[in-house]
């Protein structure tokens, strides 16, 4: 597998970094690789664009930030604009359909996925938003098993809500799934925000 | 290594390897980028009957925590660069009554307010001659979380051991990076308080060293009423103003470390048998160096790293028998040149070269690669 | 037990000049531990620096002298590293209100089981004579040689208003009023805090020809009235002497106590 880099962005309250969090846990205790995650702190986290960086490795990781992630999430367009000029030629760049649409040509995969849509009408708890994510990044990459990530969520979320993101990390991952197909994966026209 | 694996920040692992090591009594005061260890401790130590104090400043933190350590707690505070500069005193007073302590500084950048949520390690220097007048002080540091849980437990057995405050200089990424660490339920050695065997009724002098150089202590509320003062002070700790006892008391506070400087020094060599090029390197800088050198050998340079996790007493000898055997050395540090004037102090050559950041923006291996080209004739 | 069972008596004749009221004032404290039958293994005496805080050289308990201004933050970790220990924080006045101001106002409104002993003589003593925070209006020293033109602070306002559960005030002249209200403050459950006006003739009198240690002693009688007194009515500027607070409310001490047996349930 070797080294696999992502950053996710989105605004502050999103849950970029418990996502990032979540996926570094599940590839360091449950798959037994290497995962290191940091985070951007300060005025820089405060509203406006937040980011989390996460690498996963079955080599020891030394430099522990992402300069051109493999993966990019992109939650918000403010997050889209700013970030999505770092991403690796050729990587995978994941933007939610509500909130962002994809104006630039990046040399890289990108899909544009209902997320915040499908939670909001499936689940009625924004908050799982970023599970969600996590499922559509789980379902594309394939970096690490479903298995890991539910262990990881359980280990991580209050009981009461744990089923609420259970059910946000399959709908994320069945999100994806169906973008194979490419009827999902179409720019939007509109952004809401 | 046996025991619970877990994916955690470094300011997490620094309150896991206090708690491993007996913390009973942490005082603080926020700031980023240290606060975790106030938070994380301020609910999991009242769990284990230890005590968690938020003071009104970092100087009455550092004090309380003295204050503390005489009634026979392990103690900690961390702060970082404005709260560390504000501890000085107080660490002075520390080294100078021989009071056990560890003080973690999360370094950021400075000087002033700087740059709160970037890193820096500007505070090497600050750490040696922070405080007034001559002395001797232990600095530790690490550049992986598994290490700082482990020099976090040193930190705590070394302030036991030679009665000192020992300062653990963190940075911001070693800080708040997460990555595996695991916490073993047990092996790691715990140096516990020395404590005199003098019953009551005899004669105890609290700072009448014994010949191994050690103190045993007596606990406030013991049954040996002694008196400690930050004045230079007699083998009872009162007061005096006789030049040899002057002369006794700092002699023995410098010798009490830097001659056992073989013990208390850490380093790790990294690929450095057959290196021509020798990086040397400490916190979160050495991830970077580190990063550099499998780089360096996946194309053929013999290249390797000497990280330093005992930055005070500075390993000398170390650094010069690992120069000799090398053409070139490269000091990765982020700040202006702290650790290199140590190491140019140490060495015999002059190809002694600075690779260093100090804007806040994490160091990484193709800064050292461009000074690296720069040096060996290949241009930029 | 007599006096000197509490003193340590290789470190007499102590340094304090002739006609200073701090001896007299550390007898008082002396005679009310002694009163209140404290083991001496229990008590803590913790100073900073300055003329008064040579006090812990002198008596025989467990004595920390610390930095300047900062006794207040030293005694709260002992305090909460061993709460069943008795701590007392004999401080001068620029120690108490200028250096150590924030630990003092801290200390009052945590409420910290600990006495603090303000040994006022307005002046800095140990430096020379310098004005401190509770030097007079108009008043010289060395650093206010025209006059000073500072306001003092009132410290059993001040500390009245950071909150302290005890509040007392009396003065060198009044011994066993100052040992009464001492003993009150000590076994006061809560952050206690005394002042004890203490004459410098050295400094402070000499400047200000306000004459000796006698003269500064007559000053106290006849300058100070119990509180409620009448003659304060007539002569506003006459200083009251009395226990200002004493209410309970919960020490910080015990407040963590719960705090930490809480938290061991919660497993």
């Amino acid at each position: 597998m070797g080294t696999k880099s992502f950053v996710f962005t989105g605004s502050g309250g999103q849950g970029v970094i418990t996502a990032a969090i979540v996926l570094g846990e599940a590839a360091a205790l449950h798959e037994g690789l290497n995962a290191v995650q940091t985070q951007v702190y300060g005025p820089e986290a405060r509203g406006g664009a937040t980011r989390a960086d996460l690498i996963i490795s079955t080599d020891p990781i030394r430099y522990p930030k992402v300069i051109n992630p493999h993966v990019l999430v992109c939650l918000t367009q403010e997050s889209y604009n700013k970030f999505a000029p770092i991403i690796r030629p050729g990587g995978l760049l994941i933007a939610d359909a509500s909130f962002v649409s994809t104006v630039r040509k990046a040399d890289a995969r990108q899909v544009v996925l209902p997320m915040y849509e499908t939670v909001k009408e499936k689940i009625g708890k924004t908050i799982v938003f970023n599970i969600c994510m996590l499922g559509c990044v789980l379902s594309l990459t394939g970096i690490v098993s479903r298995e890991a990530v539910v262990k990881a969520v359980t280990s991580r979320m209050a009981e009461a809500h744990l089923d609420m993101n259970l059910r946000a990390l399959n709908l994320g991952m069945e999100l994806a799934q169906a973008a194979g197909t490419g009827v999902i994966s179409a720019p939007r026209q509109t952004v809401s925000s | 290594m046996s025991g619970t694996l877990r994916f955690i920040q470094g300011n997490e692992a620094v309150v896991e390897g206090a708690l491993y090591a007996g913390l009973g009594f942490y005082a603080g005061y926020p700031i980023t980028p240290s606060t975790e260890i106030a938070e994380l401790l301020a609910e999991r130590l009242p769990k284990r009957g230890g005590t968690y104090i938020q003071m009104e400043d970092e100087i009455a933190s550092l004090c309380s925590i003295i204050g503390a350590s005489l009634t026979g707690r392990k103690v900690m505070t961390a702060t970082s660069g404005p709260g560390f500069s504000l501890m000085q005193e107080a660490i002075g007073y520390a080294v100078m009554a021989e009071v056990p302590c560890v003080v973690v500084n999360v370094q950021r950048s400075g000087p002033s307010t700087g740059l709160p949520t970037a890193v820096a390690q500007g505070d090497v220097m600050q750490a040696r001659w922070g405080t007034h007048g001559d002395h001797a002080i232990i600095a530790l540091t690490a550049s992986n979380l598994q290490d700082v849980f482990s020099m976090t437990i040193e930190a705590f057995n070394m302030a036991e051991t030679y009665r000192t405050p020992v300062i653990l200089l963190l940075d911001e990424v070693v800080g708040h990076m997460r990555e595996k660490v695991v916490i073993p339920g047990e092996g790691i050695p715990v140096v516990e308080r020395l404590v005199t065997s003098v019953p009551e009724g005899i004669d105890y002098h609290p700072y009448l060293a014994r010949e191994d150089g050690r103190l045993p202590m007596s606990d406030f509320g013991g049954v040996h009423r002694y008196n400690v003062t930050g004045l230079v002070h007699d083998m009872w700790g009162f007061p005096s103003n006789d030049p040899t006892v002057a002369y006794n008391l700092l002699r023995h506070l410098v010798d009490k470390i830097e001659k056992r400087s073989h013990e208390i020094v850490r380093c790790q060599e990294h690929q450095l048998d057959d290196a021509d090029i020798l990086l040397i390197s400490y916190g979160s800088s050495a991830r970077s160096a580190l990063h550099m050198v499998e780089k360096g050998r996946d194309s053929g340079i013999r290249i390797g790293l000497l990280e330093l996790n005992t930055l005070w007493p500075f390993p000398y000898e170390i650094v010069r028998r690992a120069a000799e055997k090398t053409e070139l050395v490269l000091v990765v540090e982020m700040n202006m040149g702290q650790i290199y004037q140590e190491v140019k102090k140490a060495v015999r050559t002059d190809r002694v070269y600075l690779v260093n950041r100090f804007d806040g923006v994490f160091i990484s291996h193709t800064d050292i690669e461009k000074v690296l080209n720069v040096v060996m004739g290949r241009g930029v | 037990m007599p006096t000197k069972d509490f003193i340590r008596q290789r470190f007499f004749p102590h340094l304090w000049c002739a006609g200073c009221g701090h001896g007299v004032i550390m007898a008082s404290l002396i005679r009310a531990i002694e009163a209140l039958n404290l083991p001496k293994n229990n008590v803590v005496i913790v100073s900073g620096i300055g003329c008064s805080s040579r006090m812990p050289g002198y008596l025989d308990f467990h004595t920390l002298h610390t930095l300047h201004g900062r006794a207040l933050a030293f005694a709260t970790g002992i305090k909460m590293g061993r709460p069943e220990l008795t701590v007392i924080v004999p401080m001068g006045d620029g120690d108490a209100s200028a250096i150590g101001g924030n630990h003092l106002i801290h200390a009052a409104r945590r409420n910290i089981d600990v006495t603090a002993l303000v040994l006022n003589n307005s002046i800095y003593g140990m430096t020379g004579g310098q004005n401190s925070p509770t030097t007079p209006l108009d008043a010289r020293s060395t650093t206010t040689p025209r006059g000073n033109i500072d306001p003092a602070f009132d410290l059993v306002e001040l500390a009245k208003g950071a909150g302290a559960s005890f509040v007392a005030r009396s003065t060198a002249f009044h011994t066993k009023e100052l040992e009464q209200m001492l003993e009150k403050a000590i076994s006061h459950r809560g952050f206690s805090f005394v002042e004890a006006m203490s004459g410098c003739p050295t400094y402070f009198g000499r400047r200000n020809k306000l004459g000796s240690g006698v003269d500064l002693m007559r000053m106290f009688r006849e300058r100070t009235v119990p509180i409620g007194s009448e003659k304060k009515k007539t002569d506003p500027s006459l200083i009251e002497r009395g226990i200002f607070v004493d209410r309970a409310r919960p020490s910080y001490t015990d407040q963590y106590r719960y705090i930490t047996q809480s938290a061991c349930e919660e497993h």
